[in-house]
């Protein structure tokens, strides 16, 4: 005892640690690899399959997209909206019977002028986003968010609803037939052929499958001096998703697509939602957080990530290799009470850590509000005249 | 990597050019209301500057309009003010005071206050409203929890523990409020709720994710119909928290300002920090929370909850027992926990005086902490 080289073989006793080996509560075979709520363990080939069938899911739920109907992908080249771009080429791909059907294009808006990036570093993002999206093989089109200064004021008009709002079932496969014939009409709705023809006889260059025109240091300072002009950071993330919104929409409309797919996640919405009843927006919840918001008429966004969580979304790009570029925005490093919506941010984050059922209860209230045609301005205008266009049904016409 | 830094700003308004031209030649800002008198203050609602009349003048005429333009009283009518001896009753007696002279509402005005036996915090608070009661010249009337259910809040958190405290003494203080103004025969309660405790509401609601209570919660008065009970409205529902302290101070009003010992451990405290950091980074914040509560739609086919009378102590409520005969029985029973989580089951067998099963008594025992 107590001698420099004492030797304690077979004297020690090992500790045995008690391992704890969980098995997949799907499959109840494999080893889980991954937990995502209080006793959901799954291995990775569920997960996979679990991921993916939400997706489908959510699409084949809520059915507002027809088949053979163009979808414009709106992709940041963040987590959330690239598991989305790599979801719809799964769908897309499968040789399963249930292949989703629709035309995909990508949509990407480069904001470095807003966010005060250089030249340099907004060229190396788009390129890295290039290569991310000629792997898809899909129309991709990349647009600076200069060329909101020169958007014709007719996109703050919402189009007219080209085809008859789905309701459930039958009438979905009405709806659907009605579209296919409007699409092989040679000559479509006189009021959608006078909106389309106006709108593409203004002056937006678009290069085919590309970038669109380059910007000059001119229109960018435009736009700063646009955004320093605001002055609280608020305003200032609400003007750049309003632009941004616009864009999106004016893109779509003149390439032709009818829908746009937003990749915002549960997490997102829930913050969304809470920071737009601090901002007084909550006559508004249940299109600006919900599945589809028809506000615009022609164009309709769709929210198909909107049942997943930020953790899934990491583990699933992380465990699969689904490339995302990061590119700081304008809250990026902010203080916690720079703005409204970063603090909401940090709010929600940290009560989500001490109650984890935060962000699902938040996001329930949105699917359980829906959107009145009230007396307001605006878009609760329009309202009414689709309301009233849902008693005439489809088969009728 | 250069980004530019992200706006440290509050959204609250700089000085009018005046004043700042006033400022520079370091001159007395003047009140932007009468421009004869030195501003004392500065509002926090909107950012004025004005003097101490003007400002009594403009806090006084807020609370007229909400009064006037939501028709909450009539010519003649008996409205018990729902004295708690903190800052908000005492502002809401004296201003009700104040209006109903200046502008013959005509009311018959009373206090009423609830004791629910939290020692330390409420028997302090009560020698405040019994001042109250010879300053303004008002009758008062005290009801205390121990009279009406035989518990005190102290007696309830040593069974309860620290967490679920607050349903007990909400709950009770409403069936309290209710009962003392029937034995005064009041036709109308108002109570001192201000605007950042109903924009808190709208957020723990969405937070708890209640649609039904979300729907009710920024309404300024309550339903009047129904036998038992005693409608109920909220004059200050916009006024800020932070106006109701200026008011307090700069009219010298003598008020109790100690928070209640069992709150830090609320639920509400999130959403009350939330609102605080949110009034600091946009004044406005508590007023647009208010606004986006009172346009909320629900969808149709949203299960609402329906109006009916309790069981045991006809009280209203929209289930077979009333909240407060649940939570009583879970009290007098030695198992606190009935009156919180969902357990609509049970309330048959408790009106019918039925014993409980092992394994739901099991459950219903308190939490050991």
């Amino acid at each position: 005892m107590c001698q420099v080289d004492e030797e304690y073989n077979g004297q020690l006793e090992h500790r045995v640690t008690p391992r704890v080996s969980k098995k997949c509560v799907k499959c109840k075979e494999n080893t889980a690899v991954l937990i995502i709520r209080a006793g959901d363990a799954f291995c990775r080939g569920c997960f996979k399959e679990y991921f993916i069938h939400k997706f489908r899911a959510m699409l084949g739920k809520n059915r507002v997209i027809f088949p053979g109907e163009k979808v414009i992908l709106a992709v940041s080249g963040g987590p959330a909206s690239s598991s989305m771009l790599s979801q719809v080429r799964e769908g897309l791909s499968r040789d399963a019977p249930k292949k989703l059907r629709f035309v995909p294009g990508i949509i990407y808006i480069d904001e470095g002028g807003a966010s005060g990036q250089s030249m340099e570093e907004r060229e190396r993002a788009v390129a890295q986003l290039e290569s991310v999206f000629r792997a898809t093989n899909y129309h991709y089109h990349i647009v600076h968010l200069e060329q909101v200064l020169s958007l014709p004021s007719s996109v703050l008009e919402a189009g007219s609803s080209a085809t008859e709002k789905p309701q459930t079932g039958s009438s979905y496969k009405a709806a659907v037939d009605q579209f296919i014939q409007t699409k092989k009409n040679q000559h479509p709705d006189l009021s959608l052929e006078n909106a389309q023809s106006h709108l593409s006889s203004l002056s937006m260059h678009e290069v085919e499958n590309g970038v669109t025109s380059p910007i000059t240091p001119e229109h960018t300072q435009a736009l700063q001096k646009l955004f320093a002009s605001v002055r609280t950071l608020t305003a200032k993330e609400d003007l750049l998703h309003t632009l941004r919104q616009h864009l999106i929409l004016h893109t779509a409309r003149t390439q032709g697509y009818t829908k746009v797919m937003m990749g915002d996640s549960c997490s997102r919405l829930a913050i969304k939602l809470l920071s737009n009843i601090s901002l007084g927006r909550g006559a508004s919840l249940a299109t600006d957080t919900g599945f589809s918001d028809p506000r615009y008429g022609d164009v309709v966004i769709v929210r198909p990530m909107r049942d997943y969580s930020s953790k899934e979304i990491a583990y699933y790009n992380r465990m699969f290799d689904i490339p995302s570029v990061f590119i700081p925005g304008l809250d990026t490093k902010a203080q916690d009470k720079a703005s409204i919506q970063h603090l909401t941010e940090s709010f929600v984050t940290k009560l989500q850590t001490d109650f984890p059922s935060t962000v699902s209860t938040i996001y329930r209230i949105g699917t359980s509000e829906h959107h009145t045609c009230g007396t307001g301005t605006g878009w609760q205008q329009q309202l009414p005249e689709l309301h009233q266009q849902h008693i005439i049904p489809p088969s009728v016409l | 990597m250069m980004m530019s830094p992200a706006s440290t700003h509050t959204d609250i308004k700089r000085r009018s050019p005046l004043s700042e031209f006033r400022v520079a030649l370091k001159m007395p800002v003047l009140c932007s209301s009468c421009a004869e008198k030195r501003a004392v203050l500065k509002r926090p609602k909107t950012a004025h500057s004005l003097c101490k009349e003007c400002f009594f003048w403009a806090f006084e005429e807020e609370v007229h309009q909400t009064i006037v333009s939501a028709q909450l009283f009539k010519h003649g009518e008996t409205v018990g003010i729902g004295a708690s001896g903190g800052k908000d009753s005492t502002v809401l007696a004296h201003v009700m005071k104040v209006l109903n002279e200046r502008y013959n509402y005509g009311l018959k005005l009373l206090l009423l206050s609830v004791d629910e036996g939290i020692t330390g915090y409420r028997d302090d608070s009560l020698e405040t409203v019994k001042r109250n009661q010879q300053q303004y010249e008002l009758p008062l009337k005290i009801v205390s929890y121990e009279e009406l259910y035989g518990w005190t809040m102290d007696a309830i958190v040593k069974q309860v523990g620290l967490k679920n405290n607050c349903t007990f003494c909400g709950v009770f203080r409403r069936q309290a409020l209710d009962r003392g103004a029937m034995m005064l025969k009041v036709d109308k309660i108002c109570t001192g709720h201000n605007a950042d405790d109903v924009a808190e509401t709208v957020l723990m609601n969405v937070l708890r994710g209640d649609i039904a209570r979300l729907r009710r919660c920024t309404a300024i008065s309550t339903a009047s119909e129904g036998e038992g009970v005693v409608p109920r409205c909220k004059p200050l529902k916009y006024a800020y928290e932070k106006e109701i302290v200026l008011y307090a101070y700069f009219k010298k009003l003598d008020y109790f300002s100690t928070e209640c010992i069992y709150s830090p451990n609320a639920y509400r405290g999130h959403a009350r920090t939330f609102l605080k950091d949110l009034e600091a980074v946009r004044p406005s914040a508590i007023m647009d929370v208010i606004h986006s509560g009172e346009n909320l739609s629900v969808r149709e086919g949203v299960k609402m909850p329906v109006q009916g009378t309790c069981g045991r102590c006809g009280y209203i409520s929209s289930q077979a027992l009333c909240k407060s005969c649940v939570l009583l029985e879970g009290l007098n029973r030695g198992l606190p926990r009935l009156g919180i989580g969902k357990h609509h089951r049970l309330h048959e067998k408790i009106l019918l005086q039925q014993p409980l099963t092992q394994e739901e008594e099991r459950k219903l025992k308190a939490v050991d902490f």
